[in-house]
């Protein structure tokens, strides 16, 4: 669906209509778009669930210049969400959309009704090699998040998907990204100091959902933020890195659908 | 600190695409010799056919044996994701259908293997989808051939038989001046020598039956897309990758599945409709290939460049195509491209034309005399009257297949066996 909001084009991939009473809004992460949620996208289509995943401002087909904080980005995503028609957000998000999503959580009171965050932790540190890389040698830094962003299971493969590679469909998402979107993401990621005081505004259940294999955010990051949460519980899942989605689909359909059931 | 490596290839041709098997722990990859699975529940039914949720449904459209080969020719060619068909044939075949209908125009080298040219030149405009073929050594050839209708460019890595070698960086260059894709055959070079979408190709097709395969007892082909090319820039071109598609769903390819669209189009309208899928039991034959295919690769290219060397020195030979020599006209590009060597396929012209040619053909006790090439053992043939008996006089002479052409596929035998072979059969053509 496209949408014009604040002077831009903003896409997002399902559909809604204005007299849902909720739908489920899917947030990318750094440098991604919404083909990282392709599954999860046809599947809530699939079973007549509302259901929007967002490209954010300067990312996959959406216009506009990225947004340069992750408080920056939760107001915009309530903003954008409120004029389009969507009163209560079902609301997942995966990596800086983790954060952008549990930002937006503290912020939107009863508007979230339930929130998943997929390859979560609190701080979300960056590595300075990561993060110059992002600003000076993109080819090195695509390289960095393929390789630690995988688990060594995606690496080696028997992806679920008949013959797709996970660790290249991920890599091309972030050769897609325009320039200096990768360096503004992870500059917001790095700098976001909220999330255990967002974690104590958060009144809807949480369900965090991570990578046993996960480099750049160990399930174990999660800790401090799920005991600041009200109502949290983790879901592992086995064999997979960061890229969750694409590394192990068919794990992370069924703790997302658990995390976000009515 | 440079970037951390990904997994190189010789270890993916081992591993890529598999891991132990879950259910029985085995260690090599399991034929799944089965025609369906069992869905747990009509949610997971549904929601499989719908492309909502992973997992097999049928194995026309997917099979466990046959995504192993398929995810391990996806790492090895740095591709975004392949499908396993038939035959290398079934591969361009599906690859093209998947880009065009009727009115669509394809650009393609004119030496090509000859049950390609049979495809473009004569089947295809059958289903109202024409071809201009041009010369492989000219990109600006290729650039002039492209018309408002042109959908696609087309080429061998190393042409068959006269292992012509293709600038495939600058013919990439001019099919994205176009907007559109290069689609490379990349059979006779397979990944080892060279990854052809890291050169700029946006598809690379193999027929798996010559070196991957490299045992002759299976047949086989590959699809795998470098997931590169972003089709919605020239969506107008492109409607079976960028407008809804009724056969499922109003489902748009490109703006669900990004760099997967025409991979996932390939497998869910390709092998769905078309029905020249692989089957488990090939793709188990086809994987004992695979994971000694850098090993064998290297024998057949350093007997290849012995085979070459001693031809060209031969009097009863007029000249020898292979690029590995400093006589070929592409040497230099070969040297750039292919620093682990140019192939295993060599031609060349027999003084005594096509006489001399039965008689060496007919000569040869180690050389096979077959239809075939990649094998592990040793090949030849005569083209004119065989592979590429099918183009006409015009056609041949523009491929540079005369009457005297011979061809062989080196095989992985003692080279100075197949010398002395050679060298006896050559001395009894002159007589």
């Amino acid at each position: 669906m496209n949408f014009q909001f604040e002077s831009n084009d903003i896409f997002a991939a399902g559909e809604f209509d204005k007299t849902d009473s909720e739908v489920i809004v899917l947030v990318h992460g750094a440098a991604m778009d919404h083909c990282v949620w392709a599954f999860h996208t046809r599947y809530f289509r699939y079973i007549d669930q509302p259901v929007l995943a967002i490209d954010l401002p300067g990312h996959g087909r959406s216009t506009g210049t990225p947004l340069a904080s992750i408080p920056q980005a939760a107001d915009w995503l309530l903003a954008f969400t409120q004029n389009i028609g969507v009163e209560t957000l079902c609301l997942a998000g995966h990596s800086m959309g983790a954060l952008i999503a549990l930002e937006a959580a503290a912020r939107g009171g009863g508007r979230i009704s339930r929130l998943a965050l997929l390859g979560f932790g609190f701080p979300m540190a960056v590595s300075d090699l990561l993060l110059d890389a992002a600003d000076d040698d993109r080819a090195s830094a695509e390289q960095m998040m393929t390789v630690w962003g995988n688990g060594h299971g995606a690496h080696i493969g028997a992806n679920p998907v008949a013959g797709l590679r996970a660790t290249t469909f991920s890599k091309r998402l972030l050769e897609r990204a325009a320039d200096g979107v990768l360096h503004t993401d992870l500059s917001a990621c790095q700098a976001y100091e909220g999330g255990i005081e967002a974690a104590r505004n958060v009144s809807c259940p949480v369900t965090i959902i991570s990578g046993s294999d996960d480099k750049m955010t160990p399930a174990r990051n999660a800790q401090a933020t799920i005991e600041a949460l009200k109502n949290a519980r983790q879901t592992v899942i086995p064999n997979s890195g960061h890229m969750l989605s694409s590394e192990q689909p068919e794990a992370t359909h069924q703790a997302l659908v658990a995390a976000l059931a009515a | 600190m440079s970037a951390p490596k990904s997994l190189r290839p010789d270890t993916l041709s081992l591993h890529a695409g598999q891991q132990p098997d879950p259910a029985t722990g085995a260690r090599a990859v399991p034929i799944y010799q089965t025609t369906s699975f069992v869905f747990s529940d009509h949610d997971e039914a549904g929601s499989r056919f719908d492309i909502a949720r992973s997992g097999h449904v049928y194995s026309r459209i997917s099979n466990p044996t046959v995504a192993v080969l398929e995810e391990r020719m996806a790492a090895l060619e740095d591709g975004v994701g392949a499908v396993a068909t038939a035959s290398g044939m079934a591969a361009i075949h599906i690859a093209i259908a998947t880009l065009m209908g009727a009115g669509g125009h394809i650009v393609a080298a004119r030496s090509l293997y000859g049950g390609t040219h049979n495809l473009l030149a004569y089947t295809l405009p059958r289903f109202g989808i024409e071809t201009t073929f041009v010369d492989p050594r000219d990109p600006a050839a290729f650039a002039s051939a492209i018309t408002d209708q042109t959908r696609l460019v087309f080429a061998e890595t190393i042409a068959n038989p006269r292992c012509e070698v293709l600038d495939i960086a600058g013919v990439a260059e001019v099919a994205h001046g176009a907007g559109l894709p290069l689609a490379v055959d990349a059979t006779l070079t397979t990944p080892h020598l060279i990854q052809p979408l890291q050169h700029g190709a946006d598809i690379a097709i193999h027929s798996l039956t010559k070196f991957i395969g490299g045992h002759g007892i299976a047949l086989g082909g590959v699809i795998v897309d470098a997931g590169r090319f972003e089709w919605e820039s020239v969506a107008s071109k492109f409607p079976t990758l960028c407008e809804p598609y009724e056969g499922f769903h109003g489902l748009d390819f490109s703006e669900e599945f990004g760099p997967a669209a025409f991979i996932l189009r390939a497998r869910r309208e390709g092998l769905r409709d078309f029905g020249a899928a692989m089957s488990a039991d090939t793709a188990s034959r086809i994987l004992q290939g695979v994971e000694t295919l850098p090993l064998r690769m290297q024998k057949h290219v350093s007997n290849a460049m012995a085979i070459a060397e001693f031809l060209e020195a031969h009097e009863a030979v007029a000249s020898v195509a292979y690029p590995g020599l400093a006589s070929h006209p592409d040497h230099d590009l070969a040297s750039r491209l292919y620093p682990r060597g140019s192939g295993a396929v060599l031609s060349f012209e027999i003084n005594g034309g096509r006489e001399a040619g039965r008689r060496l053909i007919e000569g040869l006790e180690l050389f096979s005399h077959l239809a075939n090439v990649g094998d592990a053992k040793s090949l030849v043939i005569h083209p004119a009257s065989t592979t590429h008996a099918r183009m006409d006089d015009d056609a041949l002479r523009a491929a540079g297949i005369s009457e005297s052409l011979v061809r062989l596929s080196v095989g992985l035998e003692d080279p100075a066996d197949l010398i002395a072979d050679l060298s006896r059969a050559l001395h009894r053509s002159q007589k």
